[in-house]
């Protein structure tokens, strides 16, 4: 209580230097243990794959790594169907960045620089699709994918992760264009370009980094998807159904090497996209 | 000022309307349809089979205990990470970046993650070991342990999924005015009263946000389960799954993926209607 009673006259010039070495001592341990939090599993799951059968039955178990291999995450890649589920799972991940950013894009720009009847309709529909689980809706797709010749393959999973991806993709690139001033397209019109040349030349190359990083979300929500992807397939699994449909049978060391390569691109992804993570969710949220 | 009214923003937006009309709009009308169609016309069959089957009660009470644990403690977590990670001045990216690092991971993966330190050889039984807890390996994830296998999970979901909620209130408290605070700290109001009275009420649209996502995701809670405990902790998800696949019998997943939008859409009424902020309300 003193100490705080003390510090207030310091507080008031500058918050975040001021905190007292005590207290500063409280904070650094609290993240600490939230760091340990997140990375201790990450780290369990590394040593479980690169440690092979024995690692996985090794009692007691040291927190060190101890004869690592990487034969143990080879032999599981030339498992059957492992690299190919791998290939599908990157052949859906692409084509849903490609299709969420292709079709949410042109509608982002259009709600930020249109207004026009059904705007907020089209904003509903949106919405609409955060309170519905949406992986749950290929459970009816699956008879009409049948049908269409897309059931099992990883077009069709592409496509209702898409669905997934592409509301989210909508609200983010709205809020990416209007914040490139409508009057640099102007300018380029003065000077002669189409709206389709000046959106290319003026518009596109500012946009640019925005729409990285919404492709990389795209892309991680396709990635990670389990329900759906393992709904829609048989033989052409991706890497999570694969993984889902083997977790009953498969050695335990296997299952680890399976969930570090489904860790390891989210990881890389995040770190690429930090600097977007809060303005997109700021805005995907609302 | 925008554009007057052209053709433009309709062929804009028309594709991903197509898309949505036909990628969600007919499917969720044809899950309903399906779930009320059993040979022919309408009948509740699919409904008394999903309530008859011996998984049921226990998947629908799996299912909202999961959710009444998980989502309130996630929404704490993330509001104590969040106050922590403001007060940072040095190594925040970095210490962002690591708390956000399992937005980006599979439930799947998290559940395998989890699976490395809890399975029966695993680190947590070699950490209880040295102590002298216990004597060899034990199993916490059977059916003979439902308890810590649900434990377990809550872990796991707590671990993947805080990070989201982080994210979405991080966003939201760099709206809220640093003024407010300052003023309020200016007349004497302590740092508790301050989160109390000041960030917490100016918070509410985002809270709101973050408890539709998590929780509409919370009632879909699949994989994690999966990885960790199979099939002995039965979730709706996880039913709706097995009778599609397994049983091969679409209309009973129908019935259970009807079940769960329904209990999805009621929470986000709900929260809508419980946290909705007036606009004068807003700094």
């Amino acid at each position: 209580m003193t100490i705080q009673a003390a510090e207030i006259p310091q507080t008031t010039k500058s918050r975040s230097m001021a905190l007292p070495s005590a207290r500063r001592l409280l904070l650094w341990t609290g993240l600490a243990v939230l760091l340990a939090w997140v990375l201790v599993p990450i780290y369990f799951v590394a040593l479980g794959a690169f440690g092979g059968r024995l690692g996985v039955f090794r009692w007691p178990k040291t927190i060190w790594p101890a004869d690592l291999s990487l034969a143990a995450m080879t032999q599981f890649l030339s498992i059957e169907g492992v690299f190919n589920a791998l290939v599908n799972s990157l052949i859906a991940a692409g084509l849903t960045v490609l299709f969420s950013v292709l079709l949410g894009a042109p509608a982002g720009y259009a709600l930020a620089r249109y207004s026009f009847r059904g705007q907020n309709a089209y904003r509903l529909l949106v919405l609409l699709t955060r309170a519905f689980p949406l992986a749950i809706l290929a459970l009816p797709l699956t008879v009409s994918f049948i049908r269409l010749g897309l059931y099992d393959t990883p077009f069709g999973v592409s496509l209702i992760h898409t669905v997934l991806a592409l509301p989210f993709a909508a609200l983010v690139t709205q809020s990416l264009f209007m914040g490139i001033p409508r009057e640099y397209e102007e300018a380029a019109w003065v000077f002669g370009c189409t709206r389709f040349q000046a959106f290319m030349k003026v518009v596109l190359p500012l946009a640019l980094p925005g729409l990285a990083a919404t492709a990389i979300f795209a892309f991680v929500i396709s990635w990670n998807e389990v329900f759906a992807a393992s709904i829609l397939t048989v033989r052409e699994r991706t890497l999570t159904a694969y993984l889902l449909r083997i977790l009953a049978e498969s050695p335990l060391h296997y299952r680890f090497a399976g969930g570090f390569i489904l860790i390891i691109p989210s990881m890389l992804f995040i770190f690429a996209v930090r600097r977007y993570l809060f303005a997109v969710w700021g805005i995907a949220s609302k | 000022m925008p554009a007057r009214t052209s053709w433009i923003p309709y062929a804009l937006i028309a594709p991903s309307v197509v898309f949505l009309g036909a990628l969600f709009l007919v499917p969720l009308v044809q899950t309903i349809w399906l779930s009320f169609s059993a040979g022919d016309g309408f009948s509740l069959e699919n409904y008394q089979r999903m309530a008859g089957d011996l998984n049921f009660s226990l998947a629908v009470r799996n299912t909202f205990l999961l959710t009444l644990v998980v989502v309130p403690l996630q929404v704490v977590l993330a509001l104590a990470m969040a106050t922590m990670v403001t007060k940072l001045d040095k190594g925040r990216d970095l210490v962002l970046w690591v708390l956000t690092i399992p937005l980006g991971i599979s439930d799947l993966a998290a559940g395998l993650a989890w699976l490395a330190l809890l399975q029966n050889t695993g680190y947590l039984n070699s950490a209880l070991y040295a102590l002298g807890l216990i004597q060899g390996p034990v199993g916490w994830l059977s059916q003979e342990t439902p308890w810590a296998l649900f434990f377990a999970i809550v872990l796991a979901e707590l671990w993947r999924a805080t990070a989201i909620v982080l994210v979405i209130l991080i966003a939201g408290l760099q709206l809220i005015p640093k003024e407010f605070s300052e003023a309020a700290e200016i007349f004497g109001a302590k740092p508790w009263t301050r989160f109390m009275r000041i960030t917490l009420p100016l918070l509410k649209p985002s809270l709101q946000s973050a408890l539709i996502l998590r929780t509409v995701l919370a009632f879909e809670v699949f994989a994690v389960v999966y990885a960790l405990g199979g099939r002995n902790f039965p979730v709706l998800a996880g039913e709706a799954y097995v009778w599609q696949n397994d049983n091969q019998n679409y209309g009973v997943a129908a019935a259970y993926a009807v079940l769960i939008m329904a209990i999805s859409l009621a929470a986000t009424a709900v929260y809508l209607r419980v946290l909705r902020t007036r606009p004068e309300q807003l700094p």
